[in-house]
C-alpha cells in the first residue's frame, strides 16, 4: 500500500450516510444536477432520434454537396464543409456514436475498478498488495501518449479499439476509490452479521456490499465517462481514430485539416468541440452534484448557515 | 525513512513497467514493426537494402532471430544508459537525444510554468472560496469551474485562437514558438516574441487546468473547517488569516497536493493537443508527429521520457508531504 492518498473530494464515509429513498428528490432538489440531467437527456434524445432534428435530410448525413466552405445560412445552420456536406446535419448525427463511447467506456472502466478495487479489499494480503500495485502504477502511467502508442501500433482505431483502450486506461482512479471504501465498510456490523449468518462471499458483496457502495459506483461512473468523452475526441481530433466515423471528433479532425478557422469558419471549426464540451459539462455538474448528494457537508449553504458557523 | 524507501521502490517498479509496455506493446501488436519500417521506406521512393534495414532495426533493438529474453535485457540496458537510437521519421538518422534536447526546453517553459500556475493559482482560490462558504466567490465558483474542467483542452485552443489569432487585427500569433525571421538569442526582441507566442498555448493550460484543483481544495478546505481544532483555534482568538493558511489551508493541501501529482498525466495529455493546435514545437507535438511518421524509436523514448517527468512530479510531491506532514514520517 502506498501513501499516496486519493481526492478527498470522495470522503470514505459517505456512502453511510446516503439519503435512501429520496433519490429522485435529492437530484431534483440541486441546481447542478438538474442542469446536468437536462443536458444528458438532450444528448440522449439527440442520439435516438437524430432524424427528428434534421427532418429534411432524406439520407446520408454525410451526403457531399454543391457549395463547399460556406458560412452559416437559412439553409445550412452551421455552413458546410470542404466537401460541401451540411455541418449540422452532421453534428446531430454524430451525437450517437460520440454518447456510446462516452457510456460505453465510462461503464466499461467502473465495472473494472469495482471489480478490482472491491476484490482488492477484500481478499487482502498479498492479492491486496499486488492488486494495488497495479492500481497505482496505472495511475501514474501517463493514460493518453499510451493510448496513442498503443493506437498506433493497433492501425487506425475502430470504435471497438478506442473503447477498449480507454476502459484499460480509465479504470485506475475508480479502482482506488473502491478499495477505499470497501475497505472502510469490512468491519461494519451489517457485514458481520452476514458473516455470522454464513453467507457466501460472493454473495456479501453483491447483495451487501455493492449496494452500499452504490452512490461512489454512479460518481465513478460519471467520472468515467467525462474521461472517455475528452480522451476519445481528442484522439479522433489527432486523426487516430476511424476518419470516415461520424462522431464529434472525426468532425474535428476533418476541420482542422480542412482549415475551417483559417477560412473564416469557425461555426464548422468549433461547433463539435462545443458539443463534446457541454457533454463534458453535463457529466461533470452531475458528478460534483453526486459529491453534493453523498456528502451533505459540500452543500451550497443556505439555511444551515448558523450552523456552519456555530 | 521507510515511507520515502517505499516511495522510490515504486517509482523504479512504475518505472520498469512503463518500459516492459515500451517494449512489449509494438512486439504483440499485428503487424511487425519490420513490416512498417519498410512500408515506410518504400514510401520515401528510396529501395532499402536488407543490410539497411537490419542496421536500422538493430537501431530499434529488434532482431527477430534472437531470443525475446535476451532483446529485453539489452533494450533495458539501452534504455537506462539512454542509448535511445537514431529517429526513423522526418528527421532520418538524426540521435533522438539531440531530438528532444532541442524540444524539451518549450516544453519545460510552456508547461512547467503554466501548470505550476494553475495549481498554484486553484489551490489560492480554492482555499479563499472554501473559507467564505456561501460568500459572494463560493456562491460563484463551483458552477463556473466545474464547466471550465470539463472543457476538452484543443477546444479552448481553438476558440482561442478563433477569438484572438485569426480575423481582421489579430492580436497574438497562433503557432510557432518565435517569429521565424528572428535568430534565437538573449535579446529583448527574441523574448518578447517568445512570450508573446506562449501566451495563448499558456492560456488555453491555465483555463482547463485550473478548475479542477479550485474544486478539491475548495472541497478539502469545507471538510477541514468542520475539525475541531479549527473551532479550537477560533475559540483561542487566533487572526482570521492565521487559521485560514495556518491551519485549515495547510491540512486541506495535502490531498490536493497527492491529486497534483496524480493529474499531472492528464496535464500532459492535454499538452499534447494543444501543442498540436499551435504547432508549438516542443515534446507534444514530436509525439504527435512521432505518431505519425510511426516513429518508433523516438515515439518509444518520449513515452518514457514522459513517463518519468510524472513520476519524478510523483516523487517530489512525496517528499514535500513528507515535510509537511508530520502523519506521514511517524506512520513510515
Amino acid at each position: 500500500m502506498s501513501a499516496v492518498v486519493a481526492g478527498a473530494s470522495a470522503p470514505v464515509s459517505s456512502a453511510a450516510r446516503r439519503p435512501r429513498g429520496g433519490l429522485l428528490r435529492a437530484i431534483l432538489g440541486n441546481r447542478k444536477a438538474v442542469a446536468g440531467a437536462s443536458l444528458l437527456l438532450l444528448f440522449i434524445l439527440l442520439a435516438a432520434f437524430p432524424h427528428l432534428f434534421v427532418p429534411w435530410l432524406h439520407g446520408d448525413p454525410r451526403a457531399i454537396g454543391d457549395v463547399p466552405l460556406e458560412g452559416p445560412s437559412g439553409k445550412h445552420w452551421l455552413g458546410t464543409t470542404g466537401l460541401g456536406q451540411d455541418v449540422y446535419a452532421e453534428l446531430i448525427y454524430s451525437t450517437r456514436e460520440s454518447l456510446l463511447i462516452a457510456v460505453g467506456a465510462g461503464a466499461g472502466a467502473t465495472i473494472l475498478s469495482v471489480l478490482i478495487g472491491v476484490s482488492a479489499a477484500y481478499l487482502g494480503g498479498l492479492a491486496d498488495d499486488g492488486l494495488s500495485m497495479l492500481t497505482d502504477i496505472f495511475l501514474v502511467l501517463p493514460t493518453f501518449p499510451l493510448i496513442i502508442v498503443l493506437a498506433t501500433y493497433a492501425g487506425k482505431g475502430n470504435l471497438t479499439v478506442i473503447i477498449i483502450v480507454l476502459i484499460l486506461t480509465g479504470w485506475s482512479y475508480g479502482a482506488r476509490q473502491m478499495r477505499a471504501q470497501a475497505m472502510s465498510l469490512r468491519n461494519r456490523d451489517f457485514l458481520e452479521s452476514a458473516r455470522v449468518r454464513g453467507e457466501r462471499r460472493s454473495y456479501i458483496i453483491v447483495v451487501e456490499v455493492l449496494p452500499t457502495m452504490l452512490s461512489l459506483i454512479v460518481a465513478n461512473f460519471l467520472g468515467a465517462a467525462l474521461y472517455s468523452v475528452l480522451t476519445a475526441a481528442g484522439l479522433q481530433f489527432l486523426g487516430l481514430g476511424d476518419p470516415n466515423s461520424l462522431s464529434w471528433g472525426t468532425m474535428l479532425y476533418w476541420a482542422q485539416n480542412q482549415g475551417a478557422l483559417v477560412n473564416g469558419l469557425p461555426a464548422w471549426a468549433l461547433s463539435p468541440g462545443l458539443a463534446v464540451a457541454l457533454l463534458g459539462v453535463s457529466f461533470a455538474l452531475l458528478n460534483y452534484a453526486f459529491d453534493e448528494i453523498s456528502n451533505p457537508a459540500l452543500r451550497p449553504v443556505r439555511r444551515r448557515r448558523a450552523k456552519a458557523n456555530s | 525513512m521507510r515511507y520515502l524507501i517505499r516511495r522510490l521502490g515504486f517509482f523504479a517498479l512504475t518505472l520498469w513497467a512503463a518500459m516492459t509496455l515500451n517494449f512489449f506493446i509494438p512486439r504483440m501488436m499485428p503487424g511487425s514493426p519490420e513490416q512498417a519500417l519498410r512500408d515506410r521506406f518504400s514510401k520515401g521512393g528510396s529501395v532499402v537494402t536488407p543490410e539497411q534495414l537490419r542496421t536500422v532495426l538493430a537501431e530499434f533493438g529488434f532482431d527477430p532471430g534472437k531470443n525475446l529474453m535476451l532483446q529485453y535485457v539489452e533494450y533495458l540496458k539501452s534504455m537506462v544508459t539512454a542509448h535511445w537510437g537514431v529517429s526513423i521519421g522526418s528527421s532520418l538518422g538524426v540521435p533522438v537525444t539531440q531530438l528532444i534536447g532541442d524540444a524539451l526546453p518549450w516544453t519545460l517553459g510552456l508547461v512547467g510554468i503554466s501548470t505550476v500556475l494553475a495549481f498554484a493559482l486553484g489551490t489560492l482560490i480554492g482555499t479563499i472560496a472554501g473559507w467564505r462558504r456561501g460568500g459572494l466567490i463560493d456562491g460563484i465558483v463551483p458552477p463556473v469551474f466545474i464547466v471550465t474542467s470539463a472543457l476538452p483542452y484543443f477546444w479552448v485552443a481553438l476558440l482561442l485562437i478563433s477569438l484572438f489569432a485569426i480575423g481582421n487585427n489579430p492580436v497574438l500569433p497562433n503557432d510557432f514558438n518565435y517569429d521565424q525571421g528572428l535568430s534565437p538569442g538573449f535579446n529583448g526582441e527574441f523574448i518578447g516574441s517568445v512570450i508573446k507566442h506562449g501566451i495563448l498555448p499558456a492560456a488555453t493550460i491555465l483555463i482547463t487546468a485550473v478548475g479542477g484543483w479550485i474544486l478539491t481544495m475548495r472541497n478539502n478546505m469545507v471538510t477541514t473547517l468542520a475539525e475541531d481544532y479549527v473551532r479550537m483555534a477560533r475559540a483561542k482568538g487566533i487572526p482570521n488569516r492565521k487559521i485560514m493558511f495556518g491551519y485549515a489551508g495547510r491540512n486541506a493541501f495535502l490531498p490536493n497536493l497527492s491529486g497534483f501529482a496524480m493529474s499531472l498525466g492528464f496535464v500532459i495529455s492535454g499538452t499534447i493537443l494543444v501543442e498540436y493546435v499551435f504547432n508549438y514545437p516542443g515534446l507534444g507535438y514530436m509525439f504527435y508527429n512521432a505518431t505519425v511518421s510511426t516513429d518508433y524509436p523516438l515515439l518509444q523514448a518520449l513515452f518514457l521520457l514522459v513517463t518519468l517527468a510524472v513520476l519524478i512530479c510523483v516523487l517530489l510531491c512525496d517528499f514535500a508531504v513528507f515535510l509537511l506532514d508530520p502523519r506521514a514520517r511517524t506512520k513510515g
